[in-house]
């Protein structure tokens, strides 16, 4: 293709992406740099149905006067960053300094915040990325087997998970998974241990949260599979048939080395997603138990009686970026090596 | 909290039928935007508002949930997005904090004339909100269990434990305590209640410096852990609505719980004659010797956007005036422990009230009491789990919040 009509193609989505996608995160970059204006304090009298109280107020005035001056903040530079409720280097510096042993360490770092949601976040990808894939593969195989007159309505009910909005899809199976819900109450029947509840402790609650992931995005990689499925080319599976084949072998040399690219990019869109979990937390109520990258922005701009921490917000929101993008390298060089290859 | 970002109905769109009847209320030109919580209360305000709406006037209302989340956002704009809004000791912190919220005095002057003087919230001089009711989380109990137990109505925290006890050793229930220690903003307030039903200061004197790493913080957490040895296994979970529920069906016979739901819990619906009939209302019980209600009080009021037009406010105004009259408030009595003048007392607001007698603690209106409150409730879980001792928890919240206090400008 030539470059100009390459360049009159491209340009309206390059444009796009450059206003709605890359301006905004140089936005929350610069965001992240600054904390708020030294606040001006004053004492003044408060009073009210229950009293008057002599107590600390905001001088707004004073703090507006120098929020003209400078609209974004004072500068902190990587401050927030490296701050106790981020990667806290100083609390490391300490840990390292202080810790008894390698289980010491660990637990000082795994008790700070940043950390913490991290462990779970890295733990909820690795398992339920895997774990979606080999399980929408064996359903797209499965359902490509099926006679012709139920292949509709099974994929239909196969997709279920997926079209149902996460939010609600969590909060009806955490309403299901009470220990006076249908779910909750047959485990409790099953494992014969009336106090067994899914939402006590942190096992458990994690074990919830990632096979509510898996649940609901195996019909993703099904439907990709299943389309794959469909341009496997017949010739050199009659032939392997031929051959001799069994059909796991059929399946290990012949399906899924057709599959593979399909297969790297539902990892690539897999690992984008689980690296972002959010709405089961909130649905399950789980973060007591289980916090991730997403929900501690989340709480930054929510938590708080509307004492919003927008450079919080922004520093985890960058640092969640950098981790996606350690994530998907590995997977992305491997593919630009294979076609330069192929080239 | 409600986690769930509810964006309710407009109210305006419920009430359609009812808002022609009387319109103008005095509102010459001008449109108020109401943002309120969405409660029996807010509901009751927000339909006699509304009222108000036709003629030269426009009045809405939008009652949700999460609408202490977007206080400060609709406030900042300019014009602002809603007028006026629904505000408490602590979000009021937060509007002002960022200079949001206009004086109200030249409007009380001119139509404020049936404001009573309590209602008043005076920061500096200057009035700031209109409260329309009070509110704090107080007990609840079970009169029959208790009796059943052959315990007597527990006027302490250590009370609570011990006919905890008794219910559990008669087999009567096995979970007898329920608590709102949804981890989060819910934790963070039952930490508050119990550290100052215990004395305890957040801060040091006149100083943004954190001050609860101290013998009243572990007594504080230790007592909160007590409590939840009688609680279902999940109570991390538990929000307010989660406790009413577990109240409705008969599954606990103590809990401390917001005045604002004693209504809701007495009203005939969604639950039995036997279990409403014996639920009865205390002050909140005091702890470890305390003399005051471990609890804090909470008035509700309206405060209008510095940013909205004189004629905006004042339309915004009226119609507050309108929703929380005295007539609103005699034809919804039980609905609230109203401040407005010519409310009779509800007999299931006895709670707030014998709270409020006792001498309980206002919620604390600092700048920077917000910051406390989240670092409070993001960190205490991992101590009610039992995965670390309470000085370590102390620190941690402490340490959280000076991280975010920082960010902020406090310190």
């Amino acid at each position: 293709m030539p470059h100009r009509t390459f360049i009159s193609f491209i340009w309206p989505s390059a444009l796009a992406m450059m206003l709605f996608i890359a301006l905004p995160i140089v936005s929350v970059a610069v965001q992240s740099m600054f904390i708020a204006h030294e606040q001006v304090i004053e004492t003044v009298e408060n009073c009210g149905p229950f009293g008057c109280k002599t107590v600390e107020v905001v001088n707004a005035e004073a703090t507006a006067r120098l929020r003209t001056d400078e609209p974004l903040g004072r500068f902190n530079g990587a401050g927030t960053y490296t701050n106790r409720n981020h990667l806290a280097f100083k609390e490391i510096g300490l840990a390292l300094a202080e810790a008894t042993g390698p289980v010491d360490f660990f637990g000082r770092i795994l008790n700070l915040p940043f950390y913490k949601a991290l462990a779970f976040t890295l733990t909820y990808t690795f398992i339920v990325t895997p774990l979606v894939i080999i399980l929408g593969f064996v359903i797209a195989l499965a359902v490509n087997r099926i006679p012709g007159m139920f292949k509709g309505p099974t994929i239909f009910f196969s997709l279920l998970p997926m079209i149902v909005t996460p939010l609600i899809g969590s909060l009806v199976l955490f309403w299901m998974i009470d220990s006076k819900g249908i779910i909750g109450a047959t485990l409790q029947f099953l494992f014969d241990n009336p106090d067994l509840s899914l939402k006590a402790s942190t096992t458990l609650t994690w074990l919830t949260l990632i096979v509510y992931g898996i649940w609901h995005s195996a019909p993703f990689a099904f439907v990709v599979f299943y389309a794959g499925l469909q341009t496997v080319p017949q010739d050199t599976l009659e032939s392997a048939m031929i051959d001799g084949a069994s059909r796991w072998q059929r399946v290990r040399h012949v399906v899924i080395p057709h599959l593979m690219p399909l297969a790297v990019f539902v990892t690539l869109i897999q690992l984008m997603d689980n690296f972002r979990v959010f709405e089961p937390i909130i649905g399950f109520n789980a973060q007591a138990n289980a916090t991730s990258l997403s929900w501690i922005i989340y709480n930054d701009l929510r938590g708080s009686d509307g004492a919003m921490l927008f450079g919080s917000a922004a520093a985890t929101s960058m640092l969640t970026i950098i981790g996606v993008c350690i994530l998907l390298a590995p997977v992305v060089l491997r593919t630009w090596r294979a076609n330069r290859r192929a080239a | 909290m409600n986690m769930v970002s509810k964006l309710s109905v407009s109210a305006a769109f419920v009430l359609a039928g009812a808002s022609t009847a009387y319109a103008g209320c005095g509102i010459a030109s001008g449109s108020a935007k109401l943002l309120a919580n969405d409660f029996p209360a807010t509901q009751a305000i927000a339909a006699a508002a509304t009222a108000c709406d036709g003629g030269g006037a426009s009045v809405t209302a939008n009652l949700n949930k999460d609408h202490k989340d977007l206080i400060v956002a609709a406030f900042t704009a300019n014009p602002p997005e809603f007028t006026a809004s629904h505000v408490t000791n602590s979000t009021l912190v937060a509007v002002m904090n960022d200079g949001l919220a206009q004086p109200l005095d030249g409007l009380i002057a001119k139509h404020g004339a049936g404001i009573q003087d309590m209602q008043k919230i005076t920061i500096d001089g200057k009035v700031m909100a209109v409260a329309f009711m009070a509110n704090a989380q107080h007990l609840f109990y079970r009169k029959d269990i208790l009796e059943a137990a052959g315990a007597g109505v527990p006027t302490t925290y250590e009370g609570v434990l011990a006919a905890a006890r008794k219910i559990r050793d008669k087999g009567l229930m096995e979970y007898p305590i329920a608590g709102t220690y949804k981890a989060g903003w819910n934790l963070g307030e039952e930490f508050v209640n119990m550290y100052l039903g215990h004395g305890g200061e957040f801060f040091k004197p006149g100083s943004a410096q954190p001050a609860i790493n101290n013998a009243k913080g572990v007594a504080t957490l230790n007592m909160m852990k007590a409590l939840t040895e009688y609680m279902n296994p999940d109570y991390l979970t538990h929000d307010s609505n989660a406790v009413q529920a577990e109240w409705e069906a008969g599954n606990v016979a103590m809990t401390n719980l917001w005045g604002s739901r004693a209504g809701a819990v007495t009203d005939g619906e969604g639950s039995t004659a036997e279990i409403e009939s014996n639920t009865m209302f205390a002050a909140a019980p005091t702890v470890s010797g305390g003399s005051i209600p471990a609890t804090t009080l909470w008035w509700d009021g309206f405060a209008i956007a510095k940013n909205a037009s004189a004629a905006d406010a004042e339309a915004s105004f009226l119609a507050v005036m309108n929703g929380i009259s005295p007539a609103m408030a005699t034809s919804n009595a039980d609905a609230a422990n109203w401040l407005i003048a010519g409310a009779k007392p509800r007999p299931v607001g006895k709670g707030v009230v014998e709270s409020a007698a006792g001498g309980a603690s206002p919620y604390p209106m600092l700048p920077y009491m917000g910051a406390m409150h989240g670092a409070i409730g993001a960190e205490l879980a991992d101590f009610l789990q039992g995965k670390e001792s309470a000085d370590q928890a102390l620190a941690d919240i402490e340490a959280a919040y000076v991280a975010a206090a920082t960010e902020k400008g406090f310190l």
